[in-house]
């Protein structure tokens, strides 16, 4: 692999990857036919994040010979080389990425000002495809604003805020600060409301509330504010993933969040599409919201049969009791360890995430068996299920 | 001036060091630059003041402020020598917090009696005296690195502004911090290897950076970064730096520093190689 970025694409490979590290610890790397995919996921799987750059967005780009490639390494060492983002825009004037298998290194090499030149051999791990299956083109709400109107927005959370609450209207959309149920004695709540007319697309299908974290979407600002680029956004109901999106000719970032699934909603939620006329959720609603079904998954495209099933999902049962497909569609992914992990209740409490997979459920998307070959959002499996 | 009546009424006679400066940052942002140990060894000549500091018997800096830098210098031996505490010299000298608000600067007067009494550091600033006393301990001998022009091997020098990108980014888990200078590629090259791979930064001779490159045979020596550390204080207030190799492989830094007056004085640092390397 060879991929030769100039001029101001520096910049902008650089802020990708400092965003993705707001997402996981790990960078994904892999050249692509259409592109070098870049990508990350947090260690609870509920956050996942994709960064693709088109081939035209390098002066130059070939594959690795003959054979698919695909590494991860660590995201400081890479962050490393782009460490003074401020001035990178005005020394770097050529980024080299270079693949050496024999060596096992990624080489990046900087061509600076002054004849400087920083040379880079990272070293990586094979991996597996990180693949998150989303269908954002499926989410009934669908925005698209300047990243200024919600960097405006995000500032007023103070940074230690986990997670933010958005909900839609037809003509209106709320930031909320989320409150655990806990804390809602001594907690202040901070509501910021958009009018559609301050974004450049406002579609809403369905008057829902969505809470996810905060941390994320602050990292994909950062890049869409450096870049200009507009975010739209896409979501359906709580639980069903967020995905915020940064596009542009040469490159496509999604970040797909988990939101927080609403217990008592989970019944409800399969009828949501059906009737998109019903009533919003009360605005205090999700104070009502138990943390720990905080579920989460990126597998879109599972196929719950009844609304039952979905709720068993939610509620994140115990290995033991799982709805039939939650188990189905775990055992496909050869995620046995994940599982495990997910619903061990000895290990210590995670705050909000007890589950590494989305309980969400795209009713677009239902079928009524489960299918063997499942994707898996963020699939460790050899398969390579793009 | 409250500063000099001070000075007056002290009977001069009995210093063997009187040093005066206008402004004290010109003295205490240089210690600063080798303020990487508690004690310092000052050596005061007709020339000026040296001041030592050493770290582990590895590495050693200096710094220099010459007699012109100081609006008063007498000195009544050759030689005047003592140890003081650098971190409550450096506290000292900042007393009045060290504002860099022009205009408004700390007047210094230093004196030194001989051996077993106080340095006495006479501070003024906006009409107001502080008089401090620092014991003085007993001056140790500084390391003679014996590193002499004649056995330098490999010199370059460049301008600190794209040393100073180097250093903010290096790689700190690498523990050494490797130097390799050679008449031809890769010329001056900074390397590190460290938990997530190696970095190496190359400085072509023909940079506008580089003012002199007089490198006679290729020379592959590693340095703890450890102990190269403490150099980057010097780094960031120098505008030059150049950098020597000896036939052993010690390595020498010289910062030229230029002061809130526009004069120059200068800072070294020595190291000791960290181990033979085998040479590329």
């Amino acid at each position: 692999m060879q991929c030769v970025v100039t001029g101001g694409n520096v910049k902008v490979l650089a802020k990708a990857i400092h965003s993705l590290s707001r997402i996981g610890d790990e960078l994904y790397v892999e050249p692509q036919q259409d592109g070098l995919a870049l990508r990350s996921v947090n260690s609870s799987r509920s956050a996942y994040a994709c960064f693709l750059f088109a081939p035209l967005f390098f002066s130059r780009y070939s594959l690795p010979n003959g054979h698919d490639f695909r590494c991860k390494m660590a995201i400081k060492s890479v962050q490393s080389v782009f460490r003074s983002l401020a001035t990178l825009e005005k020394t770097v004037e050529k980024c080299h990425i270079e693949l050496d298998e024999q060596k096992n290194r990624l080489t990046f090499t900087l061509h600076c000002k002054h004849g400087l030149l920083k040379t880079h051999n990272l070293s990586y791990q094979d991996s597996e495809s990180l693949q998150a299956v989303f269908d954002k083109e499926g989410c009934g709400n669908v925005f698209r604003a300047q990243p200024r109107l919600l960097v405006d927005t995000v500032v007023h959370f103070p940074p230690s805020l986990e997670e933010v609450s958005v909900s839609v209207s037809d003509n209106r959309m709320w930031f909320r600060n989320h409150v655990d149920e806990e804390e809602r004695s001594k907690a202040m709540v901070t509501e910021l409301c958009l009018a559609s007319d301050e974004f450049d697309h406002f579609a809403v299908h369905a008057h829902n509330s969505v809470t996810f974290c905060l941390k994320e979407l602050r990292g994909l600002l950062v890049f869409a504010e450096s870049t200009g680029l507009p975010i739209s956004m896409y979501f359906d109901e709580p639980g069903s993933p967020v995905v915020l999106s940064v596009t542009d000719s040469v490159l496509e970032g999604n970040f797909v969040l988990a939101t927080l699934s609403h217990d008592d909603h989970s019944f409800q939620k399969n009828n949501t599409k059906g009737a998109p006329t019903a009533p919003p959720p009360p605005l205090d609603d999700f104070m009502n919201d138990d943390m720990d079904p905080y579920l989460i998954a990126m597998d879109t495209s599972m196929a719950p049969g009844t609304p039952e099933a979905s709720s068993a999902l939610t509620v994140c049962s115990p290995p033991q009791t799982p709805a039939a497909n939650h188990s189905t569609r775990l055992h496909c992914e050869e995620e046995e360890e994940e599982e495990e992990e997910t619903v061990d209740s000895d290990r210590p409490p995670n705050k909000k995430f007890r589950s590494l997979f989305f309980g969400s459920v795209f009713p677009s998307q239902m079928s009524t068996q489960p299918l063997p070959d499942q994707d898996v959002l963020a699939s460790d499996s050899e398969e390579d299920d793009s | 001036m409250p500063l000099s009546t001070q000075s007056q009424d002290d009977n001069d006679e009995q210093y063997i060091l009187v040093a005066s400066l206008d402004n004290a940052r010109n003295l205490s942002n240089i210690l600063k630059a080798i303020a990487f140990k508690d004690h310092a060894i000052f050596t005061a000549t007709p020339n000026g003041l040296k001041v030592t500091v050493e770290d582990s018997k590895c590495l050693q800096a200096n710094a220099f402020i010459q007699v012109e830098i100081f609006q008063e210098f007498t000195i009544k031996e050759d030689l005047v020598g003592f140890q003081v505490n650098l971190t409550v010299l450096l506290d000292c000298l900042n007393i009045f917090g060290g504002s860099t608000a022009p205009g408004l600067s700390t007047a210094l007067r230093m004196c030194y009696r001989g051996y077993g009494y106080p340095l006495t550091l006479f501070l003024e600033e906006g009409g107001v005296v502080t008089v401090c006393k620092i014991n003085t301990q007993e001056p140790e001998e500084p390391i003679d690195f014996d590193f002499c022009s004649s056995n330098v091997i490999n010199k370059v020098i460049l301008q600190s502004e794209s040393l100073k990108e180097a250093f903010s980014e290096l790689d700190m888990t690498s523990e050494v911090l490797q130097i390799t200078m050679s008449p031809s590629q890769p010329y001056f090259r900074l390397s590190t290897f460290g938990n997530s791979g190696n970095a190496h930064y190359d400085y072509s001779k023909d940079s506008d950076m580089m003012e002199l490159f007089k490198c006679t045979t290729t020379q592959t020596n590693r340095y703890k970064m450890l102990l190269l550390k403490p150099t980057t204080k010097a780094l960031a207030l120098s505008c030059k730096v150049s950098v020597r190799t000896d036939s052993r492989g010690f390595l020498s830094l010289q910062y030229m520093v230029r002061n809130d007056d526009g004069q120059i004085c200068f800072v070294e640092y020595y190291c000791c190689p960290d181990e033979e390397v085998e040479e590329e």
